[in-house]
């Protein structure tokens, strides 16, 4: 309409008027009558409108990348469609498939097996190490900080210089076996051996991450509880398992949350452990995850993307059963409940 | 023919309407959209040649310097996207052929995805509507029939070709008191049988290194000497059906890999992996099956301190091809009259024996095959063998064998499980039912 600014400002002669008025004259006449409406429904849009455009573009990018591929995902998943080929609804029968697939169910058992090979010691150790952290020791930030290194270097790093120590003919800890007298392991050929490699190069990274949030959650624990248990006559072990254990306990759901989704969509490690990139997780599959079978399947041999959008679908409900079942245990860590 | 040239014209500004949307996804903004491409075209036209492959891969560098001086209005851009053809370069051209952009207006492919390739007819470029029917004599029938698609077009023509040789580590043969010269070592293995009692006597006089390096390697040489006795085929018959339990071809490759790995043989290695480099380098087996394109792999992975350590002979057993590639052009292409002249030219005579001096590539072109340059070029860093030569007389009764639509798939698969036998995985007994399950599923 007429009374909108921007054609007030283009009605003025330019360059002269223009500053005035937005910087002094426009206050006064503003505060007239009619005109003061559209600054207040600015003033509104600032309040009301602005907030939602400040964070709109996380949302944006939410959308394009988080939430389009995961409905794309779901519609290719009822489709029995083949990159760069033909497409055909097919209803369920990429998850009926799957449920009967025996290379899918290994995937799972994979993924599952390491991720609790690979998550306990991990939980227990950071523990330890934030219960170490907390005492009084000479260079406490330096050691703070030192164990958070490995998690500053990058996964791949970390993957081929492990899958270098464990390499069968070269590698570091077939040297070390073979002074003992151990004949020289194959690392990547067994299930338990390569499952251990992988969960070693796991703890390696995140170990030193879940002490730092279980320190600083220990930190926060008030002092006169341990005053008050020691004046009873509570040992240190005592104080830990009564006092610090029960009261870490939504931090632990929460490291075990995260450790529990990073687990279930382990990618990195096992395929750097296998070297080239077929994504088949060894000879017969031993070390294979549920998320390289996905990409085997998508984009290495068969290329059945809807096949491989129905794995990912069972691999998001198959987190969801992972989170509650921890959630499950983790509460009554302490003995509550 | 009015008529015609308006709907070409107007497929043009759809195509640049469609490029001008895809922009912002990474499109290029310089070329020049709706520029007709059925005058001639004023700026120079840039035709993208994408390929793969290790080392000197495709070998056009020399080539495609001297067609860019020579064409100021066609200028070439050779890029060599990865190493890694199966799980890089395969799975991204495909999802560049379905996005409808991305990939080059040149595209080399393989010859395990031809099969992949000449089943989805749509994404290419008939190259007989540019005149490139005329080339059928210069290519063997093998090499001419697979770059023909399901449509009955031909789609891509032929560039090296594998062949078949021996490489083998002269040092070890000596140490082990083995024969060193290559018509000596030639002399010691006529046969797979006498191929393995050498390896015998190799093994018993060295504890170090091992006769071969591990299962594939060999599986794919025997298989290529075995699927011309059989009806031309491997995995799939001319149907497409999976023949894998039933072609003797496979059984055969499949019991002599079995054999050399329970005589301990093997150094269990699984071919192109880095300990398999490594071991190329440490010497830590003596000899390998050798396509021509393996010579540039040897060299690169061997270095320069083994130079003269490794050499050729001939392979036990007799003719085989194993590997080499094609160049097919993309619909999606603005340039397909353009892009159709660089692949006859890369593809034919001179485009050959330039990437064969280059990156060792054999010629699969006839003409290029019978060129003094190709036939007298030996290569310094085995020892001066006359690789021209020992590889002319390895394809010269090269018969086509038919490689169906999921070949690269079905290959991958029933690999594993040799690899996971040769190390011990998979028991001796039970790998030959893992090895058809596994090929089963592959082929879906």
């Amino acid at each position: 309409m007429a009374s909108s600014p921007t054609a007030d400002a283009t009605s003025l002669p330019p360059r002269l008027e223009r500053p005035f008025m937005t910087l002094q004259l426009a206050p006064p006449r503003h505060a007239s009558g009619k005109r003061a409406a559209p600054r207040r429904r600015m003033t509104r849009f600032d309040i009301k409108g602005m907030p939602y455009l400040l964070v709109s573009p996380y949302f944006l990018l939410f959308a394009v990348f988080g939430i389009f591929p995961l409905v794309y995902t779901l519609w290719l998943s009822l489709h029995d469609a083949e990159l760069a080929g033909e497409r055909t609804f097919s209803g369920l029968a990429n998850y009926a498939e799957l449920i009967a697939d025996a290379e899918f169910w290994n995937a799972v058992f994979n993924t599952v097996g390491m991720f609790v090979l690979a998550t306990v010691p991990q939980i227990i150790l950071s523990l330890m190490l934030a219960n170490a952290l907390n005492k009084r020791l000479r260079g406490r930030l330096l050691l703070r900080l030192g164990v958070l290194l490995p998690m500053i270097t990058s996964v791949v790093a970390v993957a081929v210089i492990f899958s270098q120590l464990y390499s069968r003919d070269y590698g570091l800890f077939n040297w070390v076996l073979g002074l003992v007298g151990i004949d020289p392991i194959a690392w990547q050929n067994e299930k338990w051996s390569s499952w251990i490699a992988i969960a070693t190069m796991v703890d390696w990274r995140w170990t030193g991450y879940n002490a730092i949030i279980l320190l600083a959650a220990m930190q926060t624990i008030p002092k006169d509880l341990y005053e008050a248990a020691a004046i009873d006559g509570a040992t240190a072990r005592r104080q830990f398992w009564q006092i610090t254990l029960p009261m870490l306990r939504p931090t632990i759901v929460f490291v075990v949350f995260i450790s529990t989704i990073g687990g279930l969509t382990l990618f990195t490690e096992p395929v750097t452990f296998e070297g080239e990139q077929m994504m088949t997780g060894g000879t017969t599959g031993q070390y294979q995850t549920v998320a390289m079978f996905i990409v085997e399947q998508a984009f290495r041999g068969s290329f059945e993307i809807g096949y491989a959008s129905a794995a990912a679908w069972l691999l998001f409900v198959l987190i969801l059963i992972g989170t509650m079942v921890n959630y499950f245990f983790t509460r009554r860590i302490g003995g509550a409940r | 023919m009015m008529n015609h040239k308006r709907f070409a014209v107007s497929g043009v500004m759809v195509a640049a309407l469609a490029v001008a949307t895809a922009a912002c996804g990474g499109g290029d903004p310089t070329t020049p959209a709706g520029a007709g491409e059925t005058t001639a075209a004023a700026e120079p036209v840039t035709i993208n040649v994408h390929t793969f492959g290790g080392g000197e891969n495709f070998g056009y560098d020399a080539a495609v310097e001297k067609w860019n001086a020579e064409h100021p209005n066609i200028q070439v851009k050779y890029t060599n996207l990865t190493d890694r053809f199966e799980d890089v370069y395969l799975p991204q051209l495909l999802q560049r052929l379905q996005a409808g952009s991305g990939a080059g207006d040149i595209v080399g492919i393989d010859e395990g995805a031809m099969g992949l390739m000449a089943a989805r007819p749509q994404f290419f470029t008939d190259l007989g509507e540019h005149g490139l029917q005329d080339r059928k004599a210069d290519f063997p029938a093998a090499k001419w029939e697979a770059g023909v698609n399901a449509d009955g077009k031909l789609f891509a023509l032929g560039t090296d070709i594998g062949g078949m040789t021996m490489c083998y580590r002269k040092d070890l043969f000596e140490k082990a008191g083995l024969p060193t010269d290559r018509e000596e070592v030639a002399k010691l293995w006529p046969t797979w049988d006498a191929y393995m009692e050498a390896g015998k006597k190799f093994q018993a006089a060295n504890k170090d290194a091992k006769w071969m390096d591990g299962p594939n390697t060999i599986y794919n040489v025997i298989l290529s000497q075995e699927a011309p006795k059989n009806g031309n085929v491997s995995y799939f018959d001319k149907s497409n059906q999976l023949v894998l339990e039933t072609n003797p071809a496979v059984k055969t490759s499949f019991d002599w890999v079995q054999k050399f790995s329970q005589q301990g043989l093997t150094a269990k290695l699984q071919a192109f992996s880095p300990p398999w480099n490594k071991a190329i380098k440490g010497g830590d087996f003596a000899t390998m099956g050798c396509p021509s394109w393996m010579l540039g792999v040897i060299s690169g992975a061997a270095g320069d301190g083994n130079k003269g350590n490794w050499d050729v002979a001939s392979v036990p057993g007799g003719t085989g091809n194993w590997g080499g590639s094609w160049l097919a052009i993309p619909k999606q292409t603005k340039h397909p009259k353009e892009a159709a002249q660089v692949l006859n030219y890369l593809t034919g005579k001179e485009g050959h024996v330039a990437a064969f001096k280059e990156a060792g590539a054999f010629p699969s072109s006839i003409p290029a095959q019978q060129d003094p340059e190709v036939a007298g070029l030996k290569n310094e860093y085995f020892n001066d063998v006359p690789t021209g030569e020992i590889f002319a007389a390895s394809v010269k009764d090269l018969q086509p064998v038919f490689l169906g639509e999921k070949h690269a798939q079905v290959k991958t698969s029933v690999e594993k499980v040799l690899e996971g036998m040769d190390q011990g995985a998979i028991g001796y007994d039970e790998a030959w039912t893992k090895f058809i399950e596994a090929g089963v599923k592959a082929a879906g």
